[in-house]
């Protein structure tokens, strides 16, 4: 029998029952994703790429199919597959660190006393560098420091697999560009299995290891699924004018452009 | 207050650099302190002056009516009493709102009966509302968190609630006297059944349009119903209680003053009820004044709650 991948989604689809009969937003999807692998998916807006990523969350039951992470079936929530939400989703009544240690707290209620725990929620926020804003609520903040946050609160819980749902697609450019070199040096470092959504064709190949496209809806599936075979670490300034990063880049373009270019603009 | 008081202490800030070129040490000690010495009192007359201008409409405003009401009354067979026949009539109410109270080693005693002081009216009133809005207040909330988070219990109560919080309290005292007995618990029972609907619809919309996204944190989370309950639940949905906590606390109050007219006895309600029967009408003036203003101080009270408490989260 062939071996499984870390992340093996089989046979997945979505069908919600809406006033207007069953809508079929997801069929027919496998996606395959290894152990510290960085995976993009990217498609047009409405395709159904969140339903998807809440499908393998937990949040949103698969009408059909199957998912396994590390070889163990995974139907329901929980902490082992954490979620960076694109609105954050801090709570606006704790600070900054009581919205961390919510997380820690539930996870290593067992096997971490109260003093490590507190070491752990600080460790977190330094490394997404909002250490220093503890002690502030949510709404003090601006919405790059948030979606930090917001990152900080899911590695704490040293999760199996980090959901991104287009967690920079609100923030400027030089706030998202940050974002991105952190995300990038926390996942060298901590090793992190990510699945994460963009609308972004440059983010997508600067990010991943691989980019994954959606087919537009409704029944969208899995398209095309390109490896970004570009050296690690990668410096955005560096790899903008390589043959690899340029190629990367006109394919994902292709296939959103030429090959399934956006519903609104096909009908008219 | 805050950026007045930062501006100043900027100035000196900025022409620092200045003076370290010379370091002569009283040239560079006199900036510091001089304004030092000066912030204090101008922080205190921007303070004055605003509270100034918030305290003075209102107190023109009040003399203006005082004189109105005056002139419109004054004539010597005017029917509703001037503003200086309440004062002259009712010098000892006014003046002794807590007759009846003694003080006698540290221990406060009160007189029984009637033939107390306003305040001391006002005390029993405001000790029915208390009892009866906690008991509102705590029944309401878990009532409006069952009703909001179980669409079941909304089904088979909500329709209830909404048919019963239309009947006007009053409504209420015949059966309420019928089954405790007692004037005392029969208050106490309006009170309650006065203040607890608009406890209980408005918890229970706080707690079902809590946003999805909190949600969908307590379910990545995996969190327990009880974590829930009070790590996402209650904080998520107090400033929806506290609307309904402050909407009930007013109404406790109107409830209260009709109760104890109908009902008699003592209390605030009884007071002015006692003063209509005795034709001392400028005493349920002087009534009404101390109602109005218990009731804006109840109001407050709770608001102030409802904001600290949204804010420690
Ligand atoms: N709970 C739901 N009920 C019915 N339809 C839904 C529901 N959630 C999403 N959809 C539909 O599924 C499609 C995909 O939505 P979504 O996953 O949010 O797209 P994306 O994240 O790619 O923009 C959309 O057409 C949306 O209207
Ligand atoms: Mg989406």
């Amino acid at each position: 029998m062939k071996q499984r991948s870390y992340l093996a989604l089989e046979g997945i689809g979505v069908t919600f029952a809406t006033r207007n009969g069953p809508f079929v937003a997801l069929q027919n999807i496998d996606l395959n994703v290894e152990r510290g692998e960085l995976v993009a998916l990217i498609g047009h807006s409405g395709c159904g790429k969140s339903t998807l990523l809440n499908v393998i969350a937990g949040l949103t039951k698969a009408s059909t199919g199957v998912i396994f992470l590390d070889g163990q079936v995974v139907d329901a929530p929980g902490p082992d597959r954490a979620v960076v939400f694109q609105d954050h989703s801090l709570l606006p009544w704790l600070t900054v660190a009581e919205n961390v240690a919510l997380a820690v707290d539930k996870v290593f209620a067992a096997t971490l006393n109260r003093a490590a725990r507190r070491d752990l929620v600080m460790h977190n926020l330094e490394l997404v560098h909002m250490a220093g804003n503890a002690a502030k609520r949510p709404a003090e903040l601006s919405g790059g420091m948030k979606q930090r946050v917001g990152i900080a609160r899911a590695i704490a819980v040293k999760p199996r697999l980090l959901l991104m749902d287009e967690p920079f697609g609100a923030l400027d450019a030089l706030t998202r560009a940050n974002l991105q070199d952190m995300v990038m040096e926390l996942q060298a470092s901590q090793g992190s299995t990510v699945v994460m959504i963009t609308h972004d064709v440059d983010e997508a190949v600067l990010l991943a290891d691989r980019v994954v496209m959606m087919t537009n809806g409704p029944a969208a599936t899995i398209g095309e699924d390109l490896a970004v075979k570009l050296a690690r670490p990668r410096h955005r300034l560096e790899i903008a004018d390589t043959s690899g990063y340029v190629g990367a880049r006109t394919d994902v373009l292709r296939f959103l452009y030429e090959r399934f270019s956006h519903p609104g603009e096909k009908a008219a | 207050m805050a950026s007045a008081v930062l501006k100043l202490v900027e100035t000196p800030v900025g022409t620092l650099p200045e003076n370290v070129v010379a370091p002569q040490p009283l040239r560079l000690a006199l900036p510091v302190a001089a304004p030092v010495a000066v912030v204090p009192r101008s922080a205190l007359q921007l303070w004055l002056d605003a509270r100034a201008a918030a305290i003075l409409p209102p107190l023109i405003m009040l003399v203006v009516l005082l004189g109105v009401w005056q002139a419109l009354c004054s004539a010597p067979d005017a029917r509703f009493p001037s503003p200086i026949k309440v004062w002259t009539e009712s010098h000892d109410v006014i003046v002794h709102p807590l007759k009846g109270v003694s003080f006698d080693a540290g221990k406060i005693k009160v007189a029984d009966g009637a033939d107390v002081g306003i305040l001391v009216h006002i005390a029993t009133s405001l000790e029915r509302v208390a009892i009866g809005y906690s008991l509102a207040a705590v029944a309401g909330i878990a009532l409006g968190v069952l009703i909001g988070s179980s669409l079941f219990a909304f089904r088979a109560l909500d329709p209830l609630f909404q048919v019963l919080r239309t009947v006007p309290p009053l409504a209420w005292l015949p059966l309420s006297l019928a089954a405790f007995q007692q004037a005392n618990p029969a208050t106490v029972f309006l009170i309650f059944i006065t203040a607890i609907w608009p406890i209980i619809l408005n918890t229970a919309v706080g707690v079902q349009t809590i946003p999805a996204a909190y949600r969908n944190v307590a379910k990545v989370l995996a969190l327990s119903r009880p974590q829930y309950f009070f790590k996402i639940m209650l904080p998520a949905s107090v400033p929806y209680m506290f609307t309904g906590l402050r909407i009930g606390v007013g109404m406790s109050w109107l409830a209260i003053v009709a109760a104890e007219m109908v009902q008699g006895g003592t209390g605030i309600g009884f007071f002015i009820w006692d003063s209509y029967n005795s034709s001392l009408l400028t005493d349920t003036i002087v009534a009404l004044v101390y109602i109005g203003l218990v009731g804006f101080a109840l109001d407050r009270i709770v608001a102030f709650v409802g904001r600290r408490i949204a804010r420690e989260g």
